[in-house]
């Protein structure tokens, strides 16, 4: 089986001299779900822009499920479906139009682009929108017409750049649900979020990107057993006047019903509730104080010696 | 289900990138059927019977009847032009070009999609005006393949222009300079209102540099069966005028130009 996409010693170097992909490797397997992650700047649209065509190569070589995007350039677009960061679709144009002709630009006739934009826009809640014009659409409908339109060709591979930017929970966590069914089904999605939480939930995989370089590629699983130190906060009933003496543990007073104890991979949470428990402390519920992949993000950005994340090439 | 072919995937995406074109042209009726039956009205009205009355018989026939066609052929220029810089400039602007730039379809074929909608919008237009000029004056047609041949490769290569235009502009203020700079002028230096015969030796030779005065020949001796310049060259200079801009189109689309970093 060949890799859904494959990037050697991809590179590119903007006119005005910002080295934006400094000669990556990355192989995604078919079926993953896969997180692209970086800060701003690292290089994740680049890579996306460059795989999709949108943005010329300055090196290197793509390949979409074993084709050149050098030599079959056509059969490796056919496979795949792009959900953009910035929306990009005729702000005059209803719904539905917009899915159907999309199909047409992949070859799909207009009765079966028809019966498509039907079955995905009702999958996405935009059906009762479908003959409004795209522009009246809020914000979270435009992202959810955008993952319509990438749909209707049915792409073995499903890139997704920020789709959730700027969308209310309750419409994220629906998103969530969609895109891993389209997952199981067999679609091959690459996902670039700064919701890390996002990221973690429904990705297997993960690379993160910064500087043009790719600083970390691992299962999530493998990547989130490298974080040594979690901290938990927690939430007592009594007020506290001072942060308890946890044997073996860092503890802090938040405020008199907050504290946040810190922990490493070895430590157990059970010795931690032990110590509350015969200091008279009642838990009332406890949570991370921050995403544990965001956490190892940080430090993963942080630990990099310091460098521009696109770093302006000498004259 | 089995892969539609290349050459049937190619047929769907030009025919759905004349459907939107179409689409465009109908949506915004108001800008783009309307105002040349009005000009063309004006242009009837004032130039042909108020001047035109005054003016007589031009190469043997009068002056309604002569300047007709090439209102018609005016009119055809610049809407073939508008419509695809204004279509495929605004597609840039609003990014939804990235539409047709991620689809599997060649960029010739993009390129070819919307010279359909530059032609197919020169023609309505140049219908609507020829219905108006039919109020107004008698019109025969001397030459059939003269006609339709010379106003569909006006066509091409006005959207061609539109398309170049567009591919390098960067703002609207660059959409707008060639046609109000270049070739409006050139429009109405190209014998749209007058034989150059009627011209001093000076300017008549200097017509001749102006490609529009070719074209508003050949499409005037399609229906008069009278022309100003070499049929021949007319037409060599159209079908070459196309296939140089076609090609360069082209070359700028797979090199990115204006549309890919």
């Amino acid at each position: 089986m060949k890799p859904a996409l494959v990037l050697k010693n991809l590179s590119k170097t903007y006119k005005n001299g910002v080295q934006a992909l400094k000669g990556i490797d990355l192989e995604v397997p078919e079926g993953e779900f896969f997180a692209l992650l970086g800060p701003n700047g690292a290089g994740k649209t680049t890579a996306i822009g460059i795989v999709t065509s949108l943005v010329n190569k300055t090196g290197g070589a793509v390949e979409v499920f074993g084709h050149d995007i050098d030599r079959e350039l056509e059969v490796a677009k056919s496979c795949i479906g792009l959900v953009p960061q910035e929306i990009n679709f005729n702000m005059f144009e209803t719904c539905l139009t917009i899915v159907v002709n999309q199909a047409g630009f992949y070859g799909i006739p207009r009765s079966l682009a028809k019966q498509r934009a039907e079955k995905y826009l009702k999958q996405l809640q935009l059906w009762e929108k479908r003959n409004s014009i795209a522009r009246s659409l809020s914000g979270g409908m435009k992202r959810r017409l955008m993952i319509a339109r990438a749909l209707m060709h049915e792409p073995r591979l499903l890139i997704l750049d920020e789709p959730t930017a700027g969308v209310d929970i309750e419409i994220r966590r629906s998103m969530w649900v969609f895109l891993r069914e389209i997952n199981d089904s067999g679609t091959t999605i690459i996902l670039t979020t700064h919701y890390l939480e996002e990221a973690e939930n429904l990705c297997r995989q993960i690379a993160i990107i910064d500087g043009g370089r790719i600083i970390e590629r691992d299962s999530m699983a493998n990547v989130l057993r490298k974080l040594q130190t979690e901290i938990f906060v927690f939430n007592v009933r009594a007020s506290l006047q001072r942060a308890p003496a946890l044997q073996g543990f860092t503890a802090h007073l938040i405020d008199e019903h907050t504290l946040e104890v810190e922990m490493s991979k070895e430590q157990s949470l059970n010795d931690i509730f032990a110590q509350f428990s015969a200091a008279g402390i009642d838990v009332t519920s406890m949570r991370n104080k921050v995403n544990r992949l965001e956490e190892l993000f940080i430090r993963l950005v942080d630990a990099k010696p310091a460098q521009p994340a696109a770093a302006v090439l000498p004259a | 289900m089995r892969a539609p072919s290349r050459a049937r995937t190619d047929w769907i995406g030009f025919q759905t990138i004349i459907i939107r074109e179409f689409n465009r042209i109908a949506r915004i009726w108001g800008q783009t059927l309307v105002p040349p039956a009005v000009t063309a009205t004006l242009y009837f009205v004032i130039f042909g019977s108020l001047i035109g009355r005054r003016v007589g018989s031009v190469g043997g026939f009068d002056y309604m009847q002569y300047i007709a066609p090439g209102l018609i052929m005016m009119t055809v220029i610049t809407n073939s032009y508008a419509n695809v810089v204004s279509s495929f400039f605004g597609a840039k602007f609003g990014k939804h070009i990235e539409e047709l730039l991620v689809s599997p379809l060649p960029n010739w074929l993009i390129l070819t999609g919307y010279i359909g909608g530059g032609v197919l919008r020169g023609l309505l237009v140049g219908s609507v005006v020829t219905v108006v000029a039919l109020f107004f004056t008698h019109l025969a047609i001397h030459n059939v393949f003269a006609t339709v041949s010379a106003v569909l490769l006006t066509s091409v290569v006005f959207a061609l222009g539109g398309f170049i235009n567009a591919i390098f502009a960067k703002n609207f203020d660059q959409i707008s300079w060639f046609p109000t700079f270049v070739l409006t002028p050139l429009t109405y230096l190209g014998g749209v209102f007058y034989s150059i015969n009627m011209l001093p030796d000076w300017a008549r030779a200097a017509s001749h540099a102006n490609p529009i005065l070719y074209m508003v020949s050949a499409f005037r001796f399609g229906f008069l069966g009278t022309t100003d310049v070499d049929l021949r060259l007319a037409f060599g200079i159209m079908i070459g005028a196309a296939v140089f801009m076609f090609t360069l189109a082209v070359q700028l689309l797979n090199r990115g130009t204006g549309i890919r970093d």
